[in-house]
Order: structure tokens, then C-alpha cells, then sequence
């Protein structure tokens, strides 16, 4: 659902457009105002309160049982101090940063841009074929498809007994390969939405641009990379945006898998966070650490906006 | 032109907020007058709570007319089960007003305002006379007063299988008295049988208090040392014992005499122990609690031949000093919600599921201890289960946990431990520490004192 509200957010605008650049006479100012009233009143009651609130919680020594339950107490800034200080913390921020690098930004943007690519000159029944089960992985719900990958990896599962068939040995994926494991699996899940971006945005590249690069000598490769990309550019950046975001966050598909473990070897942020306030019982603890993957996201959004769109800014 | 940017920005930081929050969210209330929301534990292998609950939901119904009972079982493991109480608990519009309580949750849960105190509706209860002294404390809450009523207790102990013992040359009436023993025998086990998991001893992080309880303490509390200096009433830091009952991880580890560490850290390995590999004679040697037979004899697990298939061995002390061997005890209690609307109706309730017969069928289903006088002397209780009379044997080695608001936490730190060593990733020594920082950092450097 945010996935869809940010896409359009994304897409839709345009630079120039929707910006008022002349100012309007006081009244139709005011109308305007007030017809965005009960957006913005929505969006601080929905968005920004939550964040306030995970901000001033993430403050307090809350805890989820014991008389720190009962009267958490304002603490400062003690649970980022302790945060900084912990091993925990660094290995899981490494973690994140490894699982969003490779799960997302490398495996889903690329492996998706690729399946489009291909598809694209593909005949119609292999297109419709490979795309199908491409976007079933995607409209699975987490749960399901977070239990079907479990089953793919584990000792007795699928993969294992796929690798028997040609006289291989498996191995206990989860267990001696957590993140690797996790890793393909966020690509296999996610895909499919690059896949689709990709799609919508090479079916909107003009034809004759690239028959006048071909006309120009230019090959496959220059005219993927010197054309194609370019005008394309801002589906990528809104596709690394959106995926990086949505891997940032992914919780269910790593904690059924491996709940984290072995030890801490898969804990990303959202899981460390889980287990600290649920776990642990450490509420604010845990708020902190969910406070910090939120400003990992902006970091992320604000480096693809300078990056990728430097027409916009 | 800066305004994209901001836009974006925001549209990223709320996809992120949200994305992260997605865990939350709590169940719509759906209490209304007259109704007793009652919420307990049932997984796979844990069903009597549920049987017992529709049974007195019955009887209670018809005995007040007027009133109505929800029932809301919790299926979840152990440690998810505490997770999701707490957050039930959380809001007075999911709060449960009868809760099925384990004993070590009483003090931090009735500290956290969760609990209302039953002082005087037990004062007025005739059959609490039936629960001895020792009963009554477990429902106690850091205030003195009363916040639960026992179900019944539990212990732990060893199971063996003989058929397995027999073909590794060992004896039927197995008695080890030390670890060694203990891990000689699982050595042997793995010389005549590589198909066998000679020896489980909980270690995994996904398993918490089970691992915490069944596995580490039943190690600790065997050396000497204990969590808690019970005369200081300090927690204990880098104590021998702690190291000595890690390092006992580590041998079954480094020997292999345990399960492979990919198994044994499945959430699911309590129940897989106990409803598929014992039966199936994949366990040599089992560090587990009393209750287990409950679920071989009948329902979903039946397995009638366990009574001649296993053995029962008192837990060693880890070389035989001190009184020999050693056990732990916990138990359940019924406790009634902070939020009760009606408090008469809910310990009505209570005591409806509390009555001879309702706690002899208990005891017999789940397989406790019992605590009440009147069904601990009954004949038909002593004579249901075999095993009864072993694990009742091994009270006098019992131990508690260390009963403060505190101790839930300092727990759950345990299993980082165990499975820290277990899986190879950390040596004895800095799980240890890490345990000492992790419970400086709940208690604090004061409540503390060097083992």
C-alpha cells in the first residue's frame, strides 16, 4: 500500500509542474490551502505522529514487563549511547547495509531490469510465462511466501533434495548460510516489482531515439547504456528508492527463516529491534534501534536524490 | 525546486516508519458486560490447558447464567506466548481479566500493573486451605500480596531410552552420578548407535525459559553456584559454576554427543523432542521436564509403550557433591487481570477451574505436580501416571528461580549464552561476559557481587 502511495508520489511529479510559479490573488491562495487541510492533517496524525512518538519512546527506559512497564522513566539519550557502545548493534547495521546492497539495490534492481530487458524481445507465451511466475512470488503475502522459502532452504527441504537429484550433498543453509539465504530469498520476492517498473519504463523509451542511435553505429550495449538508461533514469532512481526501503524494512521473511539466528549472524536492524523490545523486553531500547534504521532510510533516499536525479534537485 | 527533494524524503521516511511498524497493532477488544476473558497457552503438544479451559467454561456458564465466558488461546511456544501476553496486556482493551500465568512471569507482570492482587477473594475461598505453604508463595508478588494460584508444579529430570541404553552395554536402571557420568554415557551411546542423538540439553536462543530452565539451570544449580546469592540477594557475575555448566555445552558440542546445531535451534525443537524423537527412539538421553509423558498418553501423541521404552534418571550435580543431584521447579498459575471488570465473576472463574476435580484432571493431563493436599493424597492421581512418583521424588533437590521482577529479563539472556557456545561462535569465557554486561546492565553494578 505505501509502496503504491510513494510510487505515485514518485512518478507523478515532475519538475516545474504542480509548483505554484506565479503567486495567485490571496483568495484562490487560501482555497488552495484549505483544500490540502485535511491531506496534511492526515499525513501528521498518520506519519509524522508515529515517527514523534517512536522518537520520544526510543527517550524512555520503557520496558514491556517489570515496574518499568509500569513508570518508564525519560532517559535521555541512554539507550543510543548504549546502542552506539554494543557489538550488536554495529554487526546488525552491517548486516542491513549487506542484505539492502545485495538483496536489493544489486539482486532485485538488476535481476529485474535484466528480466525486463529480456522479456521485452521474448515470443508472448515464454513473455507471460516467466513474467507470471515471476509476479506470483511477488503477490504472495510475506507470511506464505516467508514459510515457502523456510521450506526451500532447510536441511530436509526442497533445495536439498533438488541438489540430491544430481548426486550433490546440501548443506544446512539457514544455519551455516543465514544471510545468503535471506539474501536470495528478498530477491526472489522482490523481483517481480522491479520487473514491472523496468517494463512500464523501457515501454515508454521513443522508438526512434534508438533508431537514431542505430542509425548512428551505435550497438546493443551503447545503445542500452547511452540511451535506454538515461531516459530512464528517474524509474531507476524511484525503484532503488522504493526497493531500498522496502528491504530496509523487512522483518518476517528473515525471523521466520532464521528468527536472526544462528546467534546474531542474520539480525538485521528490524529483527535486533524486535528482539530487543519483545524479546529482551526492552521497549525503548528497542525503539532506538527502529529509530535509527528510519534515519538509515532517509540517508538512502537522500543519496539516490542527489545521485540519480540531478535535474530535480 | 527543493520541495521534490523534501517530498521524497518524507514519502521514503514514511515507507520506512511504516514498514517497520507493520509488526505491530493489537486485536479489537470485544469485551462487553458479563463477559470473562480467559487467555492461556496451547501448542501442539500442550492441549490440557484448552481441555480444562472448555470444560470449566461449561460448568461455569451453567452455574451463572447470566455471565459468559471468552476463551483465547494463545498458540503459541513458550516464549512467543510471553511476548504476546505482554502486549495483550499492554492495552486495558485487550487485557485478559483470568490469565494462565507461568510462576516466574507473577513478579515482573505484577510490578508492570498487569496483575490485580486475590488476597481477599482467597481469603473467602474455602479450598485454599488445600495449598501448603510453599504453594501459596508462588503466587506472591513483590509486595506480599497474593497475585495467583498455583495449577501445579513441575520438575526435571533425565530420560533414557533402554532399548538404545542396552544395545551401548549400559544399564536399564541407569543412575549417573555426575556429569561425566552423563556424558559417558552419551559417548557410548554414540559409539553403538551414529543414528541416535545421544544426549539433548536445550541450548537454542528460539527456545528461551525452556533453555534457560530445562538446560543451563539444571547445569548451574549442580556446581554450587546459583543465579542469585540467595542470603545477599545479589546476582551472581563470572561465577566457576556458570563457566563449568557453559563448558558442558561446549563438550556436547565439540563431541558431538548433541543435536546438530541446525535442529536444535528450530523453534519447534521442544515439541519435536518430545512428539517425535523420544517416541521415535532418535533421543538417547533427554534433560527435560515432567510433564512430558502427559502428552504420550493419550490425544494426538499417544505412545503407550513409553512406560517400558524409558527410563528415569535424577540430574546429577556435577560431581556428585551437595545433596547429590539436583532439579528445578516452576509451575503455573491462574491470575486475574488488572483490568478485571468484574473481579468476583473472574475469581469465580478461577475457582471453578481450581476444584478437586478439575485440578486432579489437570494434573493428570498435563502432567504436574500437584499442589493441592487433597489431590496429592488421592489415589486415582498417584496411580494415573507412572511417572508421578519419580518426578515427585526429586522435590527435596529441588531449586527456584530467583523470584524478582527482574528475573524474566535477566533470563532471556541465558539462552544467548548457551547457544552462543553451543554453535561454536563464542567461547564459554566471553558468553559469560557477555551474560555479566548484559545483567549489570538490567540490575545494575549494585545489586551485583563477583561469584
Amino acid at each position: 500500500m505505501t509502496a503504491t502511495a510513494t510510487l505515485t508520489t514518485g512518478g507523478r511529479h515532475r519538475p516545474g509542474r504542480g509548483t505554484p510559479s506565479r503567486p495567485g490573488r490571496p483568495g484562490r491562495m487560501a482555497a488552495r490551502l484549505l483544500s490540502l487541510l485535511p491531506a496534511t492533517l492526515l499525513l501528521l496524525a498518520f506519519m509524522l505522529g508515529p515517527i514523534v512518538y517512536s522518537l520520544y519512546g526510543s527517550l524512555t527506559d520503557r520496558a514491556m514487563t517489570g515496574p518499568r512497564a509500569a513508570d518508564p522513566q525519560f532517559i535521555g539519550f541512554a539507550n543510543y549511547t548504549e546502542l552506539f557502545a554494543s557489538p550488536d548493534f554495529w554487526l546488525s547495521l552491517g548486516l542491513t547495509v549487506v542484505f539492502v546492497l545485495a538483496s536489493a539495490v544489486i539482486g532485485q534492481n538488476v535481476l529485474g531490469m535484466l528480466l525486463a530487458v529480456l522479456l521485452r524481445s521474448a515470443v508472448k507465451p515464454l513473455r507471460s510465462l516467466v513474467g507470471g511466475l515471476v509476479v506470483l512470488a511477488w503477490v504472495l503475502p510475506e507470511i506464505v511466501a516467508a514459510f515457502a522459502l523456510y521450506a526451500f532452504f532447510q536441511t530436509d527441504g526442497t533445495l536439498n533434495a533438488f541438489l540430491g537429484w544430481f548426486g550433490l550433498e546440501g548443506t544446512s543453509w539457514l544455519y551455516y548460510f543465514p544471510m545468503l539465504s535471506v539474501i536470495l530469498a528478498n530477491i526472489w520476492r522482490g523481483t517481480a516489482f522491479s520487473m514491472m517498473v523496468y517494463n512500464a519504463a523501457l515501454s515508454e523509451v521513443p522508438p526512434e531515439l534508438i533508431e537514431a542511435a542505430t542509425i548512428d553505429g551505435a550497438g546493443a550495449w551503447q545503445r542500452f547504456t547511452r540511451v535506454t538508461l538515461p531516459v530512464i533514469n528517474r524509474s531507476i532512481s524511484t525503484n532503488l528508492l522504493l526497493t531500498t526501503l522496502q528491504t530496509l524494512g523487512v522483518f518476517t521473511l528473515i525471523w521466520v527463516m532464521t528468527g536472526g539466528g544462528p546467534g546474531t549472524q542474520s539480525s538485521t536492524l528490524p529483527v535486533l529491534a524486535f528482539q530487543e523490545a519483545f524479546k529482551f523486553a526492552q521497549v525503548g531500547y528497542g525503539t532506538a534501534i527502529a529509530t535509527v534504521t528510519l534515519l538509515i532510510g532517509a540517508v538512502f533516499s537522500a543519496i539516490y536524490i542527489r545521485i540519480l536525479k540531478p535535474e530535480v534537485v | 525546486m527543493k520541495r521534490s527533494t523534501t517530498t521524497l524524503a518524507l514519502a521514503g521516511l514514511t515507507a520506512t516508519a511504516l514498514a517497520l511498524s507493520g509488526c505491530g497493532g493489537g486485536a479489537e477488544s470485544e469485551a462487553s458486560d458479563g463477559t470473562i476473558r480467559v487467555a492461556y497457552q496451547k501448542t501442539k503438544s500442550f492441549t490440557a490447558m484448552d481441555e480444562l479451559m472448555k470444560k470449566v467454561k461449561e460448568q461455569y456458564e451453567e452455574e451463572f447464567p447470566d455471565r459468559s465466558v471468552e476463551l483465547m488461546p494463545i498458540e503459541a511456544e513458550q516464549d512467543q506466548y510471553f511476548t504476546k501476553l505482554a502486549l495483550m496486556n499492554g492495552s486495558a482493551d485487550t487485557a485478559p481479566d483470568v490469565i494462565y500465568e507461568d510462576t516466574f512471569q507473577i513478579r515482573s507482570d505484577a510490578a508492570a500493573g498487569y496483575l490485580q492482587p486475590i488476597d481477599e477473594f482467597v481469603a473467602e475461598w474455602d479450598e485454599w486451605e488445600q495449598y501448603d505453604e510453599g504453594a501459596r508463595q508462588a503466587g506472591l508478588g513483590d509486595d506480599g500480596k497474593i497475585y495467583g494460584v498455583p495449577l501445579g508444579t513441575d520438575t526435571r529430570g533425565l530420560y533414557f531410552n533402554k532399548e538404545i541404553f542396552a544395545d551401548a552395554g549400559l544399564p536399564e536402571d541407569w543412575a549417573p552420578t555426575s556429569w561425566d557420568d552423563v556424558l559417558d554415557a552419551a559417548r557410548a551411546v554414540q559409539e553403538s548407535n551414529a543414528d541416535v542423538i545421544p544426549l539433548n540439553v536445550y541450548a537454542a536462543q528460539a527456545l528461551g525459559e525452556a533453555t534457560s530452565m530445562q538446560g543451563f539451570e539444571m547445569l548451574l544449580y549442580g556446581t554450587g553456584d546459583e543465579l542469585m546469592d540467595t542470603e545477599s540477594n545479589k546476582w551472581v557475575t563470572g561465577s566457576q559454576g556458570f563457566l563449568d555448566a557453559l563448558e558442558f555445552y561446549q563438550t556436547v558440542a565439540e563431541e558431538k554427543l548433541g543435536p546438530d546445531p541446525a535442529l536444535a535451534l528450530d523453534a519447534g525443537w521442544g515439541t519435536k523432542v518430545s512428539t517425535e524423537l523420544l517416541p521415535q527412539g532418535g533421543i538417547a538421553i533427554a534433560l527435560d521436564g515432567s510433564w512430558l509423558p502427559s502428552n504420550w498418553i493419550n490425544g494426538e501423541n499417544e505412545w503407550p509403550e513409553w512406560e517400558e521404552t524409558l527410563g528415569f534418571a535424577a540430574m546429577p550435580t556435577q560431581d556428585g557433591g551437595g545433596e547429590g543431584f539436583t532439579s528445578m521447579s516452576g509451575g503455573w498459575t491462574l491470575s486475574m487481570g488488572a483490568n478485571a471488570s468484574d473481579p468476583q465473576a473472574a475469581f469465580d472463574f478461577m475457582a471453578q477451574a481450581l476444584t478437586f476435580d478439575n485440578a486432579l484432571t489437570y494434573h493428570q493431563e498435563a502432567g504436574q505436580i500437584a499442589v493441592r493436599t487433597d489431590v496429592a493424597e488421592s489415589q486415582e492421581y498417584l496411580d494415573f501416571n507412572p511417572s508421578f512418583e519419580f518426578f515427585s521424588s526429586l522435590v527435596p533437590y529441588t531449586n527456584f528461580r530467583p523470584a524478582t521482577p527482574d528475573y524474566s529479563q535477566i533470563s532471556s539472556n541465558i539462552p544467548v549464552a548457551t547457544e552462543g557456545v553451543y554453535t561454536g561462535q563464542t567461547t564459554p569465557e566471553d558468553a559469560q561476559t557477555a551474560y555479566d554486561q548484559a545483567l549489570v546492565g538490567i540490575v545494575g553494578e549494585e545489586n551485583t557481587q563477583a561469584g
